[in-house]
Formats: structure tokens, sequence, C-alpha cells
């Protein structure tokens, strides 16, 4: 695709701008706005993913996965500011979810290892397991809240942090995952995924695309159980204090 | 209080606040062993906290308390708990039936709950054995209030914390549950506290009372204080809830 195709696709920029306009949606600004970052963004990673194929240098590997974990825990911590340490807790799961998904691929040669696969695989698995941990976080903080009666119940009957935080750890663990098993279900009926598409585009076998997406559905749904239930297992214990209680906010 | 009396929890300057707000200022007193003792006061008085406290739920910010003459920070926790026994206003249930709830204290601790002694905590509270299948959530206020103090008892607490057990009952529900109480320190010798906003039954069921009002410890003895207090702000009090 050349810069001017490219520049021609604006044109659906401009619909929802024109719509905006005429329904007074009010949507103008940050249309304009996504739309510049989104350029700017994708042309500049665009770039630095060319620079990095062409060094073949795992270095630049390496520093592309830190880059990659650094925005994602940046932006999942703000969902959990109430669970003490929480930055430390993503950084472990992050790091994690990419030792164990690429140490199987290139480990089992699944599949080669270069820049051209490593970057684009972690960025999918840590962009799907940073989404799971803000909707885990989500989940979770207000599980707590609202089972903190059943919760005590269970301190108060001589139960231990862990046997009185399972309900509603469990119960975050399922509901942050629903939505990954959910999508799988129906892809390829309802639409066919982003990743596919893209090949199938650029003019790859769709066979091979189907084959790779395959590939990735089964490494987002490791990420998905993974990412929940580890930080789920690294947050509960920043809940209680080494006297077995429930920490309150103000006494954390 | 009664001088021959042993101590079953003391307090000794016991200071408790949440964020900047004082709960309890400087708490000393004692609850006596084998008696049943009310804590009345208005709502916001920090009894509730006062209870928490005893559970090891929470902990002071300042003072000591001590259960059996041990200070309670030397207790372990799981055995705290299961020496001092709660049952709160909520009687919260976990899902499932009622023998469910009753096994939970057993559960916690990997054992199971021997049928004899379900079936012999639910007739101690005036339930049917048919209860045990019955699913907690179907139960009535006085039935869940009933359940909670079962489950409670069958870890065979020395002291039982019952905070407003009754408040939201019904007269004949409220009398099964004061006798109910009556019975179980009768039988079990257990020392009991008892959190109520009924001032007749402070005086029927209790042998001794606190009161307290705004965090503090303002009047202690017989619960025959409560006809003629001393202090008068227990006097507005009592004037009050008597009204």
């Amino acid at each position: 695709m050349s810069f001017l195709l490219l520049g021609l696709s604006l044109i659906f920029v401009l619909i929802p701008l024109v719509l905006s306009k005429t329904l007074n949606l009010g949507l103008e600004k940050d249309a304009v706005v996504a739309t510049i970052r989104a350029i700017i963004q994708l042309l500049a990673v665009g770039y630095i993913l060319q620079f990095v194929f062409d060094a073949e240098n795992f270095f630049y590997i390496f520093l592309m996965v830190v880059l990659i974990i650094g925005a994602a825990v940046q932006n999942a911590r703000k969902k959990g500011v109430s669970i003490k340490g929480i930055t430390w807790k993503l950084i472990v799961t992050f790091v994690f979810i990419e030792v164990l998904t690429q140490g199987i691929l290139l480990g089992l040669n699944i599949t080669p290892a270069t820049a051209q696969y490593i970057i684009p695989i972690s960025g999918m698995v840590i962009g799907n397991s940073m989404v799971l941990s803000i909707l885990f976080l989500n989940r979770f903080t207000s599980e707590i809240e609202s089972r903190e009666a059943e919760t005590e119940l269970i301190l108060s009957l001589g139960g231990t942090p862990k046997q009185a935080i399972h309900r509603p750890l469990i119960s975050s663990i399922q509901a942050s995952t629903i939505p990954t098993i959910e999508s799988q279900k129906t892809i390829g009926l309802v639409q066919l995924p982003g990743m596919m598409s893209g090949q199938i585009i650029a003019g790859a076998d769709p066979l091979q695309a189907v084959m790779f997406q395959l590939l990735i559905i089964f490494l987002l749904l490791t990420t998905a159980v993974v990412t929940s239930a580890m930080l789920g297992f690294l947050s509960y214990p920043t809940l209680f204090n080494e006297r077995m209680q429930l920490l309150k906010p103000d006494k954390q | 209080m009664t001088k021959d009396a042993q101590a079953a929890i003391q307090f000794s300057h016991v200071h408790y606040q949440s964020g900047e707000t004082k709960i309890l200022n400087d708490i000393t007193g004692w609850f006596p062993k084998n008696h049943i003792t009310t804590l009345v006061g208005p709502s916001g008085a920090g009894k509730t906290t006062l209870f928490r406290l005893c559970n090891g739920l929470i902990s002071p910010d300042s003072g000591e308390i001590y259960i059996d003459d041990q200070k309670i920070s030397s207790y372990e926790p799981v055995a705290l708990r299961r020496k001092v026994g709660i049952a709160l206003q909520q009687a919260v249930m976990v899902p499932g039936t009622v023998r469910k709830n009753l096994a939970l204290p057993f559960e916690l601790q990997g054992e199971e709950l021997p049928e004899e002694t379900a079936k012999e905590m639910i007739r101690l509270v005036g339930l049917d054995e048919s209860f045990l299948d019955r699913n907690a959530k179907d139960l009535s206020g006085g039935q869940r209030q009933k359940v909670s103090i079962a489950r409670t008892l069958v870890m065979k607490p020395e002291i039982l914390l019952l905070d407003e057990i009754t408040s939201s009952l019904d007269r004949v529900s409220q009398q099964e549950i004061e006798e109910l109480i009556v019975r179980i320190n009768e039988t079990y010798q257990t020392t009991i506290m008892w959190i109520t906003h009924n001032l007749k039954q402070a005086l029927s069921i209790g042998e001794y009372t606190w009161v307290m009002m705004d965090g503090e410890l303002v009047e202690t003895g017989e619960s025959s204080l409560l006809k003629d207090p001393q202090n008068p702000r227990v006097r507005t009090f009592v004037k009050g809830e008597s009204e």
C-alpha cells in the first residue's frame, strides 16, 4: 500500500467527523486526536520494527519486549492502586507470561527465533495479558468490597486468609477469563480475527494464516488463565496482615 | 462487678481509630467469666468494634487486651477465633444448605462435621433436624440467626460474642433466642457478651452490663444499674430508650 492510498483511507475518518458535526455528537476533537495518535504511533512502530528486523540483534528484540511490558504495566496499574505493590506484581506476571509463552514457542521450535515472530507475538500476548489484568483487577477489587462480610465471617470462624478470599478470587478469575473463552467459541463465525485477516490481505496462504491464528488463540487462552490466576495469588496476601486480618484502606 | 468473678476478657487503655475518627477511646474494664454481660449504648458507641477486637478481626492502635490473663497478641489468630466465637447481626450465610453452614468451622480446619454434632447443635438452637438439608437462603431472619449461633457454637467457643442478634426479629423469635442464650450459658458455662439496643433484654438476660457512649465506657456493673444510672449521660440515654 502506498502513502497516497493510505491518504485516501482518511475518508473513513471524514465520515464520522461529518456525522459528528451534523448530529452535534461532539466527537470531532477526540476523533482527530485518536487519528493523529494512531498515525504517529503506528508509523513510529513500523519504522522501529523495520530497524529491529533488519538489525537481527537480540538486544533490540529484548529492548522491544521490555518496552511492551513497561507500557502494559503502566496502563494496567491504574486499576489496581488499592492493592499494595501492584506494579511489581504486574511486572512479575507479564515477565512470567512472556517467558512461558516464548519458552514453549522457541523451545519446541514452533516459531523461529527471529524478531519478525518474537515481537508481534509478544505484543499480542502481553496486550491480551494487560486487558485481562485490568478486567481481573476491576472485578477483584469490587468482589472484595461486596463480599467483605463473607470474608470476615470465614476469618472469624478460624479460616485462613486464603480460605477467606477463595470465593472472591475464583469468581474474579472466572469472570475475567470469560470474554476470552467466549470470543474464541465464535471465532471465524462472527468475524475473522485481525491477524489472520491481515495475513490473508497481505497475500498469505489462508490455511497458513488459519494455522497461525490458531496458535495465537491457544496462546491467548493460556495467557488469560495464567494472568488472572497469577495476579490473584500474588495480590491476595497483601490484603491481609500477619494477624490474618483483612486490611482496611486506612490501616494499610 | 462481683469481686469473686474471674475476668474472661480485660481491656487496658484500649484505643482504636479509623482514619481520623476515634472509635474507641481509652477503654479499661473487664467481662466476667461464665456470665452473661450485655453491652448497651447508642449507635456509633464502638460496641461492634470492641467485639471485632476480641475476636482478633482487628487490633487496637494502643492499649492491651487480655483473654484469660494472656495478651491477645500472644494468641495464634486461628486459636483465638475458635476460643472467642462471634455471631453478627447480619447472620451472613455461605451459599448452600444449613448443614454446609454448620460444617464451615470444621471444613476450614480440614475436618468433617460429625452428624451427631450437627443434629445436637440444630436441636440446641430450637430447630428440628429437617432444617439441616434446607437451603440457607430460604431461612427467615430468626432462623438465620439461630443457624448463625449454632455455627459459632460448633467450635465450642469458651467466649461467645453476640452482636445485636435479635434486633431485626419479632417478639416471639427474640424470646426464643433469649432463652437459647441463657440455656447455652447454663449448659456449657460459656462466657457471653451481648450487644443489644433493648434495655429490657439487657435487664432480664444480662447479669452485668457495660454502657458505652462515643467510644468510651461510661458505666459498668450489675445490670440493675440500668434501672437507676448514676452517670447523667447514661440516665439521659436510658430515659430516651425507655420512652
